[in-house]
């Protein structure tokens, strides 16, 4: 465990959390989220959670961000709030 | 009203903040998680009552498999709850939404790309349930790469061709049969004479000794697992990106 790094990741997970709530295209909100969950994916492999690292990886930032991707496309591309 | 969500966001932070002062350090061995016999039984014990060096997978799949059937019937019944509610039966092909996309208008270097890397996928997700109880992995993670690399064949070659090889009627059969294999197994315990899910009865049947029965009977339920999760993430999937008619999709 370094901190340097975790720094680093928290830094950039907050970053995309932001991203991820204040952009109106829902398309590019669905990436940051796929983006958030490796980052996350990325810190528990970091802290030695190797297991649930790679459920994130698979489950969070694989088919969670196909899945909100396959809906965003039946629904309206912009958010309007 | 932005005004009250902001100084409501605000103390509730400063509340959450202030209770992290609180928490045990990381991999402090005094805390009250690391501390407690059960856990310390967990760590020490658990290579030597089952030959699995995984512990996470030991735990998940050995000591606490009742909930981790559970959270397969879970999966399953989102499964079938999403069936319930997207599935369009009968819906007249009039109704399809323009720009629906047809096969065969896909991109060369899409469909070869995705042809190569379909089998390595599914390789792969094998590789990671069969070895999840020595490496990290298991039936979750192996049964959504294999969903995945389903999903990837219906992007890039479109729906009908992943239904070819993955049906919606042997989708919810595979699902059905992943829940029947983890409680089977764990009813064959009890046949055996042991407690539910108490692999260590299977000992007369399986070769080995009693730790490698239960070593083994973690494969199984991990390979249930992995079946059911497989056919839940395809049906998501499928009925998600096609509202339910399961054609023309993304």
């Amino acid at each position: 465990m370094i901190w340097q790094f975790d720094i680093i990741i928290l830094i950039f997970m907050v970053v995309t959390a932001v991203i991820a709530l204040r952009v109106k295209d829902l398309l590019a909100a669905s990436m940051v989220f796929g983006i958030y969950s490796f980052l996350i994916c990325l810190l528990w492999a970091e802290m030695g959670a190797v297991d649930v690292a790679f459920t994130e990886a698979t489950v969070g930032a694989g088919v969670s961000t196909v899945i909100m991707v396959a809906t965003v496309f039946s629904t309206r591309r912009r958010s309007k709030d | 009203m932005k005004l009250f969500g902001l100084i409501a966001v605000i103390i509730v932070g400063a509340l959450l903040l202030s209770a992290t002062g609180d928490f045990p350090d990381f991999g402090d061995p005094q805390s009250p998680a690391s501390a407690s016999p059960l856990s310390t039984h967990y760590i020490e014990g658990s290579v030597y009552e089952t030959k699995v060096p995984n512990l996470v997978t030991a735990v998940l799949a050995d000591y606490r498999g009742f909930d981790t059937m559970f959270e397969t019937v879970v999966i399953f019944v989102a499964g079938i709850g999403i069936i319930a509610v997207l599935r369009a039966f009968g819906t007249p092909a009039a109704e399809l939404p323009e720009g629906g996309g047809e096969e065969g208008d896909d991109d060369l270097i899409i469909r070869t790309t995705c042809n190569l890397v379909f089998p390595v996928i599914q390789v792969f997700a094998l590789y990671v349930v069969a070895h999840g109880h020595h490496s990290p992995g298991g039936g979750f993670q192996g049964g959504v790469m294999l969903g995945a690399s389903y999903i990837l064949l219906a992007l890039s070659c479109g729906l009908p061709a992943a239904k070819r090889r993955l049906g919606e009627r042997q989708t919810i059969v595979l699902a059905a049969i992943g829940v029947i294999v983890f409680a089977g197994w764990g009813v064959a315990c009890v046949l055996f004479g042991g407690n539910f899910l108490d692999y260590a009865a299977l000992d007369p049947i399986i070769p080995g000794d009693v730790q490698m029965a239960r070593s083994h009977s973690m494969l199984g339920v991990e390979i249930g697992v992995a079946f059911t999760v497989t056919a839940i993430m395809f049906v998501i999937y499928a009925n998600l990106s096609t509202r339910g008619r399961l054609r023309d999709g993304l």
